[in-house]
């Protein structure tokens, strides 16, 4: 019988230790953690975000995904003041306000509840179209949540978001994410540019959340490991839904279209 | 960080499966648990891995990522991921999740190592 547990254990092939996922958490049933099961997503039109790309879609984990598959983890201490269910349920009730500026991230009304669409407006470059697509809250407890995404976002795969008290008392935050890049293009741009703004974007998230519980000057620390040299090029089809192509035909949609919405929206008589 | 709650026991039921008989919970801390099981699987011949989820009582969105990286690890080395006793429950997390689509599921031992000896 196996019980024992290294702190890091280590991949085989000679691939580097593979951290745990997610902190461990107390023994409780998690029924109303996870979300309902469902085939296709269906949204709301929301304030604020364009909102397309997500509705009709089929979630996507590492599984379905095209590119290498990757582990990366962002940790930053928050003391010994903040507990992990105050971390977690403070980042649940603001998340949006905690992203990057020229990101928009519209939950549902009720919240980040597992089974929740949000819908996100990425902002991929400066003067570029916005790259519309979403997450569903796949999982949600006192400790943790996470963020599964859809058909045509950049990566399939989980992002965990969680809070746990170290041996040491002290309270750390994490965001932790496991995937691959959706298709081939996003595999290129993740080469070319995509790891580092991730990296640059949870980093500046961690760094707000830290700051907005009380944290004066908070550190991040990154691991990254990649799981998976492999690319599953039977997935190179994803491409069809790429959200950020899609969401250039879109623009240039609305901008042709544009002056028939203004004489549809001007009063009559 | 706490100590997993989980056991795993390795059995050897036919020439070429193993069967790992999972009590307790599934979350990311337990992934070491999990690899070191899988370690004992893979010395051998092994060329099936079968879960055994009847035991599990938690499973955690952690738990699931674990089961990613486990099955890139027997795909790397050729070998078919199964699973049975799965609650009702679990098997709808394993359909959201689409864990379903790389890991066949059945209801039972029996089952899964006839679709073992099927193929």
């Amino acid at each position: 019988m196996t019980t024992q547990r290294p702190d890091l254990p280590t991949d085989d092939a000679g691939s580097a230790p593979v951290a745990p996922l997610l902190p461990a958490v107390s023994p409780r049933r998690d029924a109303d953690n996870w979300a309902a099961n469902v085939q296709r997503l269906t949204v709301e039109k929301r304030d604020g975000v364009r909102g397309t790309n997500v509705s009709g879609r089929r979630l996507t984990g590492p599984i379905q995904g095209f590119g290498k598959m990757w582990q990366k983890t962002y940790v930053t201490p928050l003391g010994a003041n903040v507990t992990p269910e105050h971390a977690i349920s403070e980042w649940r009730a603001h998340f949006a306000d905690f992203w990057p500026k020229g990101n928009r991230f519209a939950g549902g009304l009720a919240g980040l509840n597992p089974g929740d669409v949000a819908l996100i407006d990425m902002s991929l470059a400066p003067g570029a179209p916005r790259l519309s697509t979403g997450v569903m809250v796949l999982y949600a407890d006192e400790q943790s949540f996470t963020f599964m995404t859809p058909q045509g976002h950049m990566f399939a795969g989980w992002i965990t978001f969680s809070a746990e008290r170290t041996t040491a008392g002290i309270t750390e935050l994490q965001a932790q994410v496991l995937l691959r890049a959706n298709d081939p293009i996003y595999e290129l741009a993740l080469i070319f540019g995509g790891h580092r703004k991730e990296n640059a974007f949870w980093a500046h998230t961690l760094t707000a959340v830290a700051r907005y519980l009380g944290v004066a000057d908070p550190v991040v620390v990154k691991t990254i490991v990649c799981v998976d040299k492999k690319r599953q090029w039977r997935h190179w089809t994803n491409v069809w839904h790429n959200a950020a192509i899609r969401s250039v035909f879109q623009s240039m949609a609305r901008t042709v279209t544009a002056p028939v919405r203004r004489l549809r929206a001007r009063p009559r008589g | 960080m706490d100590a997993p709650t989980v056991s795993m026991d390795v059995r050897r039921v036919a020439s070429g499966t193993a069967v790992v008989d999972i009590v307790g919970e599934v979350t990311g801390s337990c992934e070491s648990v999990l690899m070191s099981a899988y370690d004992e699987v893979s010395s051998g011949d092994t060329h099936r891995v079968v879960l055994n989820f009847s035991g599990l009582e938690y499973m955690n969105s952690g738990g699931i990522g674990m089961l990613v990286t486990l099955l890139v690890r027997t795909n790397r080395q050729h070998q078919q991921l199964a699973a049975f006793g799965l609650s009702q429950h679990y098997r709808q997390i394993f359909e959201l999740t689409r864990l379903d689509e790389a890991i066949s599921i059945f209801d039972d031992e029996a089952s899964a190592l006839a679709g073992a000896t099927a193929r």
